[in-house]
C-alpha cells in the first residue's frame, strides 16, 4: 500500500470528542441488541448440554421431545453435514457434539418450541445414552503421556516427542546464541508461572434470530463482531451459497474477542430450516460460561539473564497453553509477543497448544499475549529487585525501538515504547509515596495490531451530506471515529456524516472486528474512499469550469482552482456540487477495498499501586495509571475508554477471575456471583496518558488501541503485590486465599 | 397454571397485561410490553442490567415476578427522558463517554437516578458502592462515575 510520505499534522475534526451517533439509542433503551429482535411466528430455541466432562454419545432418543405438543423441531449432530474445512468442522462440532461430548456444557441436541416453557420441558424428554470417559482439564496433566486423549490424530508432525496426543502444535521463535548470552549475565533467574482461564465476560449473552425459508434463503440477526465471518461459517455448515444467507449484526453488548465465532447461529438456522419458522436462541449466563469464550489457561517457564547494570543478555520462555477441546493458534501469539518489548541479542520462545476437556477457547483481547508477558515482566521485576535496579530504567535500557529486530522476527518501524516508558518515569505517580502494606508494580504491554480485508462505501447525498456504509460492528465507538475521519478528509463538519454498519448483502467482505483493526483499517479505507469521492467531485467541477481536472483542488469542503494559472472561479462547495450531480454525471460516491497492511504495533506501560490486607489477603488497587501510544487518537475519549476498560479486565484477571473445575471435570463457577469480575467499588480512577507516535502505515498515523491495555495489568499487579507482601507470586489470580497462604509461608 | 391479569403503571402510564404466575417482571417488560431497554445479562440478580424501580425502590427485574407489579408503579429506562428532553444522566453519559457497548447502560442509568433521588450530592465512593451491583465490562467504570458526578451537580444547580 502506498504510504503517505508526509503525515498529516494539523487536524480539525480528528482529535476532537464529538457525541457518538449511537449514544441516544443506548441511553434511552432504543438500541436493538441480539435478544431484542422478534419475527412473526417466532419459536424459542433451547440447547441441551452435556452434564459430563468427557463422554461418548452412544445414542440420542428425541422421540418423546418431538411428540410434545408445541415442539416444532429437534436437531442433533445428525442434522448437520460434514464440512471439508477442518476449522469450520471444529466450529460445527463445537456448536453440536458429534460422537463425543468433549466438555461440561457441550451442546448435544436442541429444540424449537412455541414457548420457552415447552422448550425447557422438551429438553428434559431427550434421552442421551452417555459412556463416561476419563477427563483432563489441567494443561500440565494433559501433556503427559498416558493422559486421557481429548481428540486423537490432531497433532502436527513438528511436535517434539515425549508428549501425549493432546499436544497439537508447537511453535518456536527467536534468534542469537542463548548459551553465550546466559554466560555473560551476572544474574540468571528462571521461574515457573500459571494463569487461570478467564472469560471475556461481555454483559450481553449470545443471541440470534434465524429465519430459513423452504426455497433455501436465510436471514440471520445476531450479536457478533463479524457478520461476514458468521455468514462464511454458517453458509458452509448449512450447505448454502453465501448470497442466500444475509447476516445482520445487531448492536453488540460487548465482545472482547468472544463474539468472533459462532456458538448458536448454526443451531438456530438448522432448527428454523426444520421447523419452517423463525427461531430465536438466547443463551443463559450459565451457558455463556460453560460453552463459550474463555481464554486459555497457561503454565509457563521463563529464564532471563541480566548484567549488574541492567542489560538483558539472554531470554528464554516455554509456554504451555490449553485452549480447550479443539486445536488453537493462540499460543503462537503468546510466543511471538512474550519478549516484544525488549531489544535482545539472544532470545528463544517455544510454545505448545494442548487439548483439554474444556470449552473451545475463543479470542480474548490480545489473545495469548497477557499471560506470556506476565511471566516475562515478573522475572524482569525480580531481577530488578535482586540487582537493586530501577524497573523503569531497566526497561528503558533494554527497550525495543525503531530498527530493533523483534524477538519474533520483523524489524520494528517507528514505535512508541520508549516514549511511554519516559512518560511513566516523568509522571508523579511513579515517585508518589506508598503507605503501609502497599506496593508499586509496573509492566510493559504489547500487541501486534492487524489490518485485513476492508470495504467501505461513501456516498455523497444530493444535499451534500455524507453516508458511509462499512462492515464492522462497532464495539468501541468506531462509528464516531470513522465519521470523524471522513469529515476531516472531506473538510465538512462531523454532524454532516452518518456511518452505518451494513448487512452481508450490502457490502463486500470485511474481516471480523478484531486485532484492534477497525479504526486503523476501516479508517484508512474511509479516507481513501473520501479521496476517491473528492476526485470525482473535482472532475465534475473541472468540466463545469472547462479546465483540466488536475487544476482543481479540494480544500475546506470546496473545489477550488489550484492557483491563478488555473483561472478565476468561485469555489464550489460540496453542497453545490451534490445539488447538481444529476446534471453532471449522476450520483457521486467513493469506494475503497483493501487487504490492509501497515497496522503499527502498539506498546503501553501500566503503573499500579496496591494495598494487601494482611488479615484477609484481599488486594485493593489504590492507584492506577495507563500510558499508551495511540499513533493518533481519533476520538481521545474512546481511546481512554479502551485503555481504562482493558486495564480493568486485566485487573480482574490478576486478582479474582478464574475458571474453577472440580475433580469431576465440571465447571464450578458458571455465574457472575462466583466468577467475580471487577465492580465499581473495587476500583480507583484509572488515569490515562495518551502518547501519539504516528504509525507510518496510516494516512493520519492511527494505531489500533483496543487490545494492548489488557496486557500489562497482570504483571503490574503481580509485581505490586509481590513487593507489597515481600514475597514473589507466581500464580494468577492472586485471590485472597492464595495471598494469605503466601504471607503465612513468609512468617 | 392459569395466567394472571395484572393492572399496573409503567413509566406513568396505566398498563395491563397477562402473565404466568412464575414469569419474571423482566420477561413481562421485554416480551409482553415491548420494553426491551432492560436487559437480561444473568437472570440471577448479579449483573444489574435489568435494573428498574418498583414503587420507587431499585430492583433487578429478573428477581421480581410480573404478578408483583399489580397495583405498583414501575420505572424503566424508557421513562427517563421527558419527551425529546434527555434526563441529565442520559445527556452526560453521552457527553462524557460513559458508555461503550451500552448494554449495561439502561440498568446503570436507572440505578444512578435512584441514587441521586436519595442522595443528590454523593461522594465518588458512595457512587461506586451504589453501582457495585451493576456490572460494566467495557469502561472500567471511571467515566461512569465522573458522568454521574457531573449529572448530579447539574441537577443540584437546576
Amino acid at each position: 500500500m502506498a504510504l503517505d510520505s508526509e503525515k498529516k499534522q494539523v487536524f480539525k475534526v480528528v482529535g476532537t470528542r464529538p457525541a457518538r451517533p449511537d449514544g441516544i439509542d443506548k441511553v434511552t433503551g432504543r438500541a436493538m441488541y441480539g435478544a431484542d429482535a422478534t419475527a412473526p411466528g417466532m419459536l424459542v430455541g433451547r440447547i441441551l448440554r452435556s452434564p459430563h466432562a468427557h463422554a461418548i454419545i452412544r445414542s440420542i432418543d428425541t422421540s418423546a421431545a418431538e411428540a410434545l405438543k408445541g415442539v416444532k423441531a429437534v436437531v442433533t449432530s445428525a442434522d448437520f453435514g460434514a464440512p471439508e474445512d477442518e476449522s469450520i468442522r471444529d466450529v460445527q462440532d463445537n456448536c453440536m457434539a458429534r460422537g463425543k461430548a468433549l466438555y461440561h456444557g457441550h451442546a448435544v441436541a436442541a429444540v424449537a418450541a412455541n414457548s420457552a416453557v415447552v422448550a425447557s420441558q422438551a429438553l428434559k424428554l431427550i434421552k442421551v445414552d452417555y459412556q463416561i470417559l476419563p477427563h483432563v482439564t489441567d494443561v500440565d496433566e494433559a501433556m503427559r503421556p498416558g493422559a486421557p486423549v481429548v481428540q486423537a490424530d490432531r497433532a502436527f508432525e513438528n511436535v517434539a516427542a515425549g508428549f501425549s496426543e493432546n499436544v497439537t502444535s508447537q511453535c518456536e521463535f527467536g534468534h542469537g546464541d542463548l548459551e553465550a548470552g546466559f554466560a555473560k549475565a551476572d544474574k540468571v533467574i528462571e521461574r515457573s508461572f500459571t494463569t487461570a482461564a478467564t472469560h471475556q465476560g461481555y454483559i450481553e449473552p449470545h443471541a440470534c434470530l434465524a429465519s430459513m425459508t423452504p426455497d433455501g434463503k436465510g436471514d440471520l440477526w445476531c450479536c457478533t463482531q463479524g457478520q461476514f465471518h458468521v455468514r462464511t461459517v454458517c453458509a458452509e455448515i448449512m450447505g448454502m451459497d453465501a448470497s442466500q444467507l444475509r447476516v445482520t449484526a445487531s448492536e453488540i453488548g460487548g465482545g472482547f474477542g468472544g463474539k468472533t465465532t459462532v456458538f448458536i447461529e448454526p443451531v438456530a438456522l438448522a432448527l428454523s430450516r426444520k421447523s419452517g419458522r423463525p427461531v430465536k436462541i438466547v443463551m443463559t449466563r450459565d451457558e455463556v460460561f460453560k460453552a463459550t469464550g474463555p481464554t486459555v489457561s497457561s503454565s509457563m517457564d521463563v529464564k532471563i539473564g541480566m548484567t549488574k547494570d541492567g542489560r538483558i543478555t539472554a531470554a528464554q520462555a516455554r509456554l504451555r497453553y490449553q485452549a480447550g477441546a479443539f486445536p488453537s493458534e493462540t499460543v503462537t501469539y503468546g510466543a511471538q509477543s512474550a519478549f516484544a518489548a525488549y531489544d535482545l541479542k539472544a532470545v528463544e520462545t517455544i510454545g505448545w497448544n494442548v487439548l483439554t476437556n474444556r470449552p473451545k477457547e475463543a479470542a480474548y483481547r490480545a489473545p495469548g499475549a497477557p499471560m506470556a508477558i506476565y511471566a516475562v515482566e515478573s522475572v524482569v521485576d525480580e531481577l530488578c529487585q535482586e540487582l537493586s535496579l530501577d524497573p523503569l530504567d531497566v526497561r528503558l535500557k533494554n527497550a525495543a525501538d525503531k530498527g530493533t529486530k523483534s524477538s519474533y522476527g520483523p524489524t520494528f518501524e517507528a514505535i512508541g515504547l520508549r516514549a511511554t516508558l519516559e512518560a511513566a518515569k516523568a509522571h508523579p505517580h511513579y515517585t508518589a509515596p506508598l503507605g503501609v502494606n502497599q506496593g508499586r508494580g509496573l509492566s510493559c504491554g504489547f500487541w501486534f495490531n492487524f489490518g485485513g480485508n476492508t470495504c467501505v462505501s461513501l456516498n455523497i447525498n444530493t444535499d451534500g451530506t455524507v453516508g458511509i456504509t462499512e462492515g464492522n460492528p462497532d464495539i468501541g465507538g468506531s462509528r464516531a471515529s470513522i465519521s470523524q475521519m471522513a469529515a476531516e478528509e472531506l473538510g465538512i463538519p462531523y454532524e454532516k456524516v452518518r456511518t452505518i454498519i451494513a448487512d452481508t448483502n450490502s457490502l463486500g467482505y470485511n474481516d471480523v472486528t478484531d486485532g484492534s483493526r477497525v479504526t486503523f483499517s476501516v479508517g484508512l479505507a474511509t479516507i481513501e474512499a473520501a479521496r476517491n469521492a473528492i476526485k470525482v467531485m473535482c472532475g465534475r467541477v473541472a468540466k463545469i469550469w472547462g479546465i483540466d481536472e488536475d487544476a482543481v483542488i479540494w480544500e475546506d469542503g470546496c473545489a477550488k482552482p489550484s492557483g491563478p494559472n488555473a483561472g478565476s472561479f468561485d469555489p464550489m462547495s460540496i453542497e453545490e456540487i451534490a445539488a447538481i450531480s444529476a446534471n453532471t454525471g449522476g450520483p457521486i460516491a467513493g469506494h475503497f477495498e483493501v487487504n490492509a497492511d501497515g497496522a503499527g504495533v502498539s506498546f503501553g506501560v501500566h503503573l499500579a499501586d496496591v494495598e494487601v490486607d494482611p488479615e484477609t489477603g484481599a488486594t485493593k488497587v489504590v492507584r492506577y495509571t495507563v500510558f499508551q501510544d495511540a499513533g493518533k487518537a481519533v476520538h481521545p475519549d474512546y481511546v481512554e475508554g479502551q485503555m481504562q476498560g482493558g486495564a480493568v479486565q486485566g485487573i480482574g484477571w490478576a486478582l479474582n477471575e478464574e475458571y474453577i473445575y472440580g475433580k469431576n471435570g465440571l465447571l464450578q463457577n458458571p455465574g457472575f456471583l462466583d466468577y467475580r469480575i471487577p465492580v465499581a467499588s473495587d476500583l480507583p480512577d484509572i488515569e490515562t496518558v495518551i502518547l501519539e507516535i504516528p504509525n507510518p502505515g496510516h494516512p493520519y498515523g492511527v494505531r489500533g488501541v483496543g487490545e494492548t491495555p489488557i496486557v500489562p495489568p497482570l504483571a503490574a499487579l503481580s509485581n505490586a503485590v509481590s513487593r507489597a507482601i515481600g514475597r514473589r507470586m507466581f500464580e494468577l489470580p492472586m485471590s485472597p486465599p492464595k495471598l494469605l497462604k503466601a504471607m503465612s509461608q513468609k512468617r | 397454571m392459569k395466567n394472571l391479569h395484572i393492572s399496573t403503571t409503567v413509566n406513568g402510564d396505566q398498563t395491563e397485561f397477562v402473565c404466568a404466575p412464575d414469569e419474571t417482571l423482566l420477561d413481562v417488560l421485554r416480551n409482553r410490553l415491548g420494553l426491551t431497554g432492560a436487559k437480561e445479562g444473568c437472570g440471577t440478580g448479579d449483573c444489574g442490567a435489568c435494573s428498574v424501580t418498583l414503587n420507587g425502590r431499585l430492583v433487578c427485574a429478573c428477581l421480581v415476578l410480573g404478578a408483583e407489579a399489580d397495583g405498583a408503579e414501575i420505572g424503566t429506562v424508557e421513562g427517563l427522558a421527558t419527551g425529546d428532553h434527555l434526563h441529565p444522566l442520559q445527556s452526560n453519559f453521552i457527553e462524557h463517554a460513559a458508555l461503550q457497548c451500552g448494554v449495561c447502560t439502561p440498568g446503570i442509568l436507572v440505578a444512578a437516578k435512584a441514587l441521586l433521588e436519595k442522595n443528590p450530592n454523593p461522594t465518588d465512593t458512595e457512587i461506586r458502592y451504589w453501582l457495585a451491583g451493576n456490572l460494566c465490562r467495557c469502561t472500567g467504570y471511571d467515566k461512569i462515575i465522573k458522568a454521574v458526578q457531573i449529572a448530579a451537580a447539574e441537577m443540584r444547580n437546576a
